[in-house]
C-alpha cells in the first residue's frame, strides 16, 4: 500500500473512531429527563406525582423513583415539571413506598406550604413521625419541604413495578405552594431512601429523573 | 552493527509480523478477561445482599477490570518471557526493528518506539480531556437553566480532572523521558525494556477504563475521590479507582526503570556534574513517583474494600474516618503535582541554553532546586487540609514548609534568568514556549503563596482561586513546556520538520487565550465561587462567559496545532536536519533517524552539554563510527 | 566552573531603577487603591484578618513579580541575536554572590510570611485567632463567656442550623446577632461538605463524625452568602443559602419565632450533640 493510501486509511479510521466515541459520550452527557407541563384549572395549577419503591424497568429496576403525570393523564418517568410563576400550585403525591425514616427529623414538619400544613389521606397535619417517613418533596430555594409518610411494611397489595395503580397500597399527600418569580428550582428528597447505598443517599438520590428534579417556574 | 551479546543468546521471533501479539490480540485478551471477571463477580454478588437492591455489582466491575487487565497483558505478549523462564524454556524475544508502522502497535523493547507510543497514547487523552473542559465551560455559560444535568456535569468534571492528572501527568516523562534519557546519557537502552513496554501499555488501558465510567453512570467525586461520597457513588467510581490504580502501578515501574537507568547506565565521563538538567528532573520525578504512588494504592485499596466488602475504613460511626483517606490521598497528591511540575522545569532549563547560546547559569543551583522541591514536597500535604478540622497546631508547620518550597522553585527561575543575561536569544518556537512557561509559572507560583498562608487560604480554599492557581502551574507550566519540548525534539524523533508559521500561530493564540481564560478565575474565586459547581451567583455571569469564550478560543488554538501535525507529517513531510537547532546535547549528535542501537560504540563524554561561548570547550562526547541507518528489515 | 565576579553591567542599574520606581508605585497602588476592595472585606474581625493577609501578601509579591517581569522584558529585548548568524554568548556559569543573595532574600521573605501567618492565627486579639478557618475540635483561644453556639448541620444538600442555647431548635435559616461572638460547630450527617460564609470570613469543613469549630464576631448588619465549598454530590453547586446579621433585639425575636414555628419538629430531634450518627450509616438494606 502506498504511503498516502495508508495515511488516508489511518486518518479515516481515526476519524470514524472519534465520531463514534464522541456520539456515545455526547448522547450520555446531554441526556436530560423530559419537561412535563402542569395543567391549570380554575386558577390553580395541579401537579401529580407518585413515588414508587422500585421502578421495575431497565435501566435500574430496583431504584426508588418519582414519576409525574402529564396533562394526558399518563405517568411519565421524569422529575422536571413546569409550572407558571406567581400562582398557586397544588401538588398531589401518591406515595407507594414503605417507610425508611429521616436522618434529620427537622424535615418531619411541612414548610413553605400555604397554611403551613400538609394533608395526608384527607387530614391536615402539622408534622409526622419522622421514623414513618418514606420520602420528602423539598425545594430548598423556595423554602418548601413536605414529608411523605410510608405505607405499612405489612400492607397488602404493595406496588413493585411502575406505573403504580391507585388500587395498590398507598398514602395520598396534598399541599399547595405559591410560586414567585420565574426560575429553575431544584428539588430533592431528604429521606435516605436509596436502599443499599451508604447513608441511603446514592444512586437514585443523586440522579435527576429519579429522586431529584427541577421545578421550572415560567 | 555491533552485536549486543544479550540479543544473540535469545531465539529470534520468526513468526510473521501479523501473528505476533499486538494491540488487537491485547484487546481480545482484555475482552475475554473482562467477561470472565464479570461472570465471577456475578456469582460473588449473589452472596452480597445489597447488590440486588442497588442494581450495580461493584465486585463484578472490578473483577472484570482486573482479569481484563491480565488478559490484555497476556494478549500483548508481555507474559511470554516470564512464563517461558518459569517453565525453563529458552525465551523468544522481540527483535527490534527501526522501520514499519506496525512496530508501534506491538510490544517493543526499543525505548524510542515506546517514546513515540507514549506521545500518541497520552496525546489522545490530552485532547479528550480538553474536550471535556470545553463541555464544562459550556455548562457554565449561564447559572440557570442548566445545560447539562448536574450528575452528568459532575462526571465530566471528574473525567477532565482525572484524565489530566492520571494520564497527562506523564506527558513529558512518557514521550520525552523514555525517548531521550538513554540518548542523553549515552546508553543504548533503558535498564528494563520489557517493564518499560508494560508501563506504556498500561497507560492507554487506564484511559479506556476511565472513559468506561460513563457506561456505569459516571462518578461524582472529581479527581480527588473523597469518601464518603465515593462510597455512595455508582459503579463508575470503580472505573476511577481501577484506572488510578493502573496509573500508580505504571508510575512505580517507570520510576524504578528511570532511576536505575540514570544511576547505573551513564556513559563513561558522564559525571553528575555534566548530567543534562532534563535528566536531573527525570531523576527527581522518579523519587516522587516511587515514594508517593504506593500510598495512593493503599488508599485506593481501602476504598475498594469499603465499596465491595463491607469494611469501614472511611465510615465515621463504624470505626473509620474520612480524614484517613484525605491524608493518604494528599500524601501522594502533593508529590503528584510536583511530578507534574518538575519535568516542565527540566525541559525549560534544557532548552533555554540552546536558544540563548549560553551555558545554563547556576547549574548546581538548578539541580539543588529540583532536588529540594522533590524532598520538600513530601512535607507539605496538609496544606490541602488547612480548614478540614486538622489539629490547628499543625498548621503553622505546614504553612512554613509550603512557603519554603517556593525557595527551590525560585532557584529554577534564577537559573533561567541568569541564562538569559547577555545571551544571544533566538526566538524559535520552542524558546517562545519556554519563555511563556516562566510568565505562566510566575503567576501560578505567586498565587500559591496566597494559598500557603493560612488566613488567606481560609477565604481561598475550595474556590476558583485554587483552580486558577493549579491551571497556571500545570497547564501554564507543564503543557507549555511539553509543547516547547515537542517543537524542539520532534525533528529528531521522527525526522520531519514542523511548519514554523503554523507553530507561531499556535503559540500566540494559545498563550493569549490561556491567560484570558485563567486569569479571571482568580477574580471569580475571590468573589466567592466554589469549585466544581454547576451553577453560580448571577452577578458572576459576565466573568464566566468571558472565561468560557476564551476557553473555546483556546481549544481552537489546539486545532491549529493538530492542523500543523496533519500538514507537516501527512502532506508535505519535509525531512529535518540531524541538528537543526545547533544544540550541544548528546541526543543531537546522533543522526536522524536515530539508529536502532542509538550509538555505534558507547560514547565517552568529554564535557557538559551547555558549554556554549567557550571556544576551547571540547565537543560533548567522542562517539564511535556512525553507520548509515539500515533501511528495511 | 567559571564564576563571573565583575561589576554588574550598566544595563543592570537602569533595570534596577525601573524596578524600584514601578515597585513603589505598585505597592502603593496595591495597598491603597486595590487593597480596600480585596475580598473578603471586613464585616468581621476574622474576615479582616484574611483581608489583611491578602493585602500584605499582595504588597510583598508585587515587587517580586515586577522585578521578574521587568528583568525578562529587558533581557528579551536587549539580549537578542543580531542578524542571521548564530553566535554564542559569553560562557557565564554562575555568580556565587548573586546566588547567595537570592537564597538569603527568598528565604527571608518566606520566613517573614510564615511568621506573619502564624501571628495572624495565634496572637491577634482572641476573637480573631484562627482567622475564621475550621480549627478542629477545639478553638485556638477560648471564646468569651457569652458566645452564641451555633451548630451547622450539613447534609446532602442543605445546611441547617441548631441553636443549643435556645432549646436545641433547628432552623433552615441562619441568623446571628450583631457584635456577639458566634462559635460555629460544623458537622455533617453524611459526606464531607464545607460551610463557607463568605462575608463572615468563615470556612469550615463538615466531616461526618467530627466537630469542626470556628468562631467569628459579626460587626456589620446585613446579609451574607453561605455556599458549600467541598464537593458533596450532585447538588453541590446549588447548596447555598443566605444568612442574616440582625441587631440583638431583632435576633431575640427571630429566635423566639423560630422556636414557636419549629416546635413540632423540635420534639422529634435527637438531643443536641457535637456529632450525630443517624441511621443508616452503612448500606441501608
Amino acid at each position: 500500500m502506498t504511503f498516502n493510501r495508508r495515511i488516508a486509511g489511518i486518518a479515516a479510521g481515526t476519524a470514524a473512531a472519534i465520531v463514534l466515541i464522541t456520539w456515545y459520550v455526547m448522547s450520555w452527557v446531554t441526556s436530560f429527563p423530559p419537561t412535563v407541563m402542569a395543567g391549570t384549572t380554575g386558577g390553580v395549577t395541579n401537579v401529580t406525582f407518585q413515588t414508587v419503591p422500585s421502578y421495575g424497568h431497565q435501566p435500574h429496576p430496583d431504584w426508588v423513583s418519582y414519576l409525574v403525570k402529564n396533562t394526558q393523564g399518563q405517568w411519565v418517568h421524569s422529575t422536571v415539571v413546569q409550572v407558571p410563576a406567581h400562582s398557586l400550585v397544588r401538588l398531589t403525591i401518591y406515595q407507594f413506598d414503605t417507610a425508611t425514616g429521616l436522618r434529620n427529623p427537622l424535615w418531619s414538619q411541612p414548610r413553605g406550604t400555604v397554611g403551613g400544613t400538609e394533608t395526608i389521606n384527607g387530614k391536615p397535619v402539622a408534622s409526622i413521625d419522622p421514623t414513618l417517613t418514606s420520602h420528602t418533596f423539598a425545594v430548598p430555594d423556595l423554602g418548601v419541604s413536605v414529608a411523605l409518610p410510608g405505607v405499612g411494611d405489612n400492607a397488602p397489595n404493595q406496588c413493585s413495578v411502575t406505573p403504580c395503580a391507585l388500587s395498590m397500597a398507598h398514602t395520598t399527600i396534598t399541599f399547595t405552594i405559591r410560586t414567585g418569580k420565574p426560575g429553575h428550582y431544584r428539588w430533592q428528597c431528604f429521606v435516605p431512601c436509596a436502599a443499599g447505598f451508604p447513608n441511603g443517599f446514592g444512586g437514585p438520590m443523586q440522579t435527576v429523573g429519579w429522586m431529584d428534579g427541577y421545578l421550572n417556574v415560567a | 552493527m555491533a552485536p549486543d551479546s544479550l540479543q544473540a543468546a535469545k531465539t529470534p521471533d520468526t513468526r510473521s509480523p501479523l501473528l505476533r501479539p499486538n494491540l488487537f490480540t491485547g484487546v481480545i485478551g482484555l475482552a475475554i478477561g473482562y467477561i470472565i471477571g464479570v461472570w465471577i463477580g456475578r456469582r460473588v454478588g449473589t452472596h452480597l445482599d445489597w447488590v440486588s437492591a442497588i442494581d450495580q455489582n461493584d465486585v463484578s466491575v472490578l473483577l472484570g477490570y482486573s482479569l481484563g487487565t491480565i488478559g490484555y497483558i497476556a494478549g500483548l505478549g508481555l507474559l511470554d518471557y516470564p512464563f517461558r523462564r518459569l517453565l525453563g524454556q529458552r525465551p523468544v524475544d522481540v527483535v527490534k526493528k527501526d522501520t514499519g508502522a506496525w512496530r508501534y502497535l506491538t510490544v517493543s523493547t526499543d525505548h524510542k518506539v515506546i517514546g513515540m507510543q507514549y506521545l500518541w497514547g497520552i496525546g489522545v487523552f490530552f485532547f479528550i480531556a480538553g474536550l471535556n473542559a470545553m463541555l464544562i465551560r459550556t455548562n457554565l455559560l449561564r447559572p440557570s437553566p442548566p445545560i447539562f444535568s448536574p450528575g452528568q456535569y459532575l462526571t465530566i468534571v471528574g473525567l477532565h480532572g482525572s484524565m489530566m492528572v492520571m494520564m497527562v501527568s506523564s506527558i513529558i516523562l512518557g514521550p520525552f523521558g523514555h525517548y531521550l534519557v538513554p540518548l542523553m546519557i549515552g546508553a543504548r537502552r533503558m535498564a528494563f525494556p520489557r517493564m518499560e513496554a508494560l508501563t506504556f501499555w498500561l497507560t492507554p488501558l487506564s484511559g479506556v477504563v476511565l472513559m468506561s465510567a460513563i457506561s456505569y453512570g459516571g462518578f461524582p467525586t472529581g479527581w480527588t475521590g473523597y469518601p464518603p461520597l465515593a462510597l455512595q457513588a455508582n459503579a463508575g467510581m470503580d472505573a476511577y479507582i481501577f484506572a488510578f490504580f493502573l496509573v500508580a502501578v505504571a508510575m512505580i515501574l517507570n520510576a524504578i526503570n528511570l532511576m536505575v537507568t540514570i544511576i547505573t547506565m551513564r556513559a563513561p565521563g558522564l559525571s553528575w556534574n555534566r548530567l543534562p538538567i532534563f535528566v536531573w528532573s527525570m531523576l527527581a520525578t522518579t523519587v516522587l513517583m516511587l515514594l508517593g504512588a504506593p500510598v495512593l494504592v493503599a488508599g485506593l485499596l481501602m476504598m475498594t474494600l469499603d465499596r465491595t466488602s463491607g469494611t469501614n475504613f472511611f465510615v465515621a460511626g463504624a470505626g473509620g474516618s474520612p480524614f484517613l483517606f484525605e491524608n493518604l490521598f494528599w500524601f501522594f497528591g502533593h508529590p503528584e503535582v510536583y511530578i507534574l511540575a518538575l519535568p516542565g522545569f527540566g525541559i525549560v532549563l534544557e532548552i533555554l541554553p540552546v536558544f540563548a547560546r549560553k551555558p545554563l547559569w547556576g547549574y548546581r543551583l538548578a539541580v539543588s532546586g529540583l532536588l529540594g522541591v522533590a524532598l520538600l514536597s513530601f512535607m507539605v500535604w496538609q496544606h490541602h487540609l488547612f480548614v478540614s478540622g486538622i489539629n490547628s497546631n499543625l498548621r503553622p508547620f505546614y504553612m512554613l514548609t509550603t512557603e519554603l518550597i517556593s525557595v527551590p522553585t525560585g532557584f529554577v527561575f534564577l537559573a533561567g534568568m541568569g541564562t538569559l543575561w547577555r545571551a544571544r536569544i533566538r526566538y524559535s518556537v520552542p524558546m517562545l514556549f519556554c519563555l511563556a512557561f516562566f510568565f505562566n509559572f510566575l503567576i501560578g507560583g505567586l498565587s500559591g503563596v496566597f494559598l500557603s498562608d493560612v488566613p488567606s487560604d481560609v477565604s481561598l480554599h475550595g474556590s476558583y482561586f485554587v483552580m486558577a492557581h493549579f491551571h497556571y502551574t500545570i497547564m501554564g507550566g507543564l503543557i507549555f513546556a511539553f509543547f516547547g519540548g515537542f517543537y524542539y525534539w520532534l525533528p529528531k524523533m521522527n525526522g520531519l520538520q514542523l511548519n514554523e508559521r503554523l507553530a507561531k500561530i499556535h503559540f500566540w493564540t494559545m498563550f493569549v487565550f490561556f491567560n484570558s481564560t485563567f486569569l479571571p478565575l482568580f477574580a471569580l474565586g475571590l468573589m466567592g465561587m466554589p469549585r466544581r459547581v454547576s451553577t453560580y451567583a448571577p452577578h458572576l455571569q459576565f466573568l464566566n462567559d468571558w472565561v468560557s469564550v476564551s476557553a473555546f478560543a483556546l481549544g481552537i488554538s489546539m486545532l491549529v496545532f493538530l492542523v500543523n501535525l496533519a500538514y507537516s507529517y501527512g502532506i508535505v513531510r519535509i525531512p529535518a536536519d540531524a541538528n537543526p537547532w545547533q544544540s550541544r546535547g548528546l541526543e543531537w549528535q546522533v543522526p536522524t533517524p536515530v539508529p536502532l542501537e542509538n550509538f555505534d560504540e558507547v560514547p565517552t563524554i568529554l564535557a557538559g552539554p551547555y558549554e556554549y561561548g567557550d571556544a576551547n570547550a571540547p565537543p560533548v562526547a567522542r562517539l564511535g563510527p556512525i553507520l548509515p541507518a539500515v533501511a528495511g528489515d | 566552573m567559571t564564576t563571573d565576579n565583575t561589576e554588574p553591567a550598566p544595563d543592570l542599574r537602569r533595570v534596577g531603577v525601573v524596578w524600584l520606581v514601578l515597585s513603589v508605585i505598585g505597592v502603593l497602588l496595591v495597598i491603597f487603591a486595590l487593597g480596600p476592595h480585596i475580598p473578603p472585606g471586613s464585616a468581621t474581625a476574622q474576615a479582616h484578618e484574611q483581608h489583611k493577609a491578602n493585602v500584605i501578601i499582595s504588597a510583598i509579591l508585587t515587587p517580586i513579580a515586577i522585578g521578574l517581569l521587568v528583568y525578562f522584558a529587558y533581557a528579551l529585548t536587549v539580549f537578542r541575536q543580531r542578524g542571521d548568524v548564530i553566535e554564542d554568548g559569553p560562557p557565564i556559569h554562575g555568580n556565587s554572590r548573586l546566588q547567595g543573595a537570592w537564597l538569603i532574600g527568598t528565604v527571608t521573605v518566606v520566613l517573614f510570611l510564615a511568621a506573619y501567618g502564624t501571628y495572624a492565627l495565634y496572637a491577634t486579639e482572641s476573637s480573631a485567632a484562627g482567622a475564621g478557618g475550621g480549627q478542629g475540635a477545639t478553638l485556638i483561644s477560648a471564646a468569651p463567656a457569652g458566645a452564641l453556639q451555633v451548630q451547622v448541620v450539613s447534609q446532602q444538600w442543605q445546611f441547617t442550623f441548631r441553636y443549643p442555647q435556645y432549646g436545641g431548635v433547628e432552623t433552615t435559616q441562619l441568623a446571628l446577632p450583631l457584635n456577639r461572638t458566634v462559635v460555629f460547630h460544623v458537622t455533617s450527617l453524611d459526606v464531607i461538605h464545607s460551610f463557607w460564609a463568605y462575608q463572615l470570613g468563615v470556612k469550615v469543613d463538615a466531616v461526618p463524625g467530627a466537630d469542626n469549630v470556628a468562631d467569628v464576631t459579626p460587626h456589620k448588619l446585613g446579609t451574607f452568602n453561605v455556599r458549600c465549598a467541598e464537593l458533596c454530590g450532585v447538588w453541590h453547586g446549588a447548596m447555598a443559602t443566605t444568612g442574616l446579621v440582625l441587631s440583638p433585639s431583632a435576633f431575640s425575636s427571630w429566635i423566639a419565632q423560630q422556636r414557636v414555628k419549629n416546635a413540632p419538629a423540635t420534639r422529634h430531634l435527637p438531643p443536641y450533640h457535637s456529632v450525630y450518627y443517624p441511621d443508616p450509616i452503612e448500606r441501608a438494606g
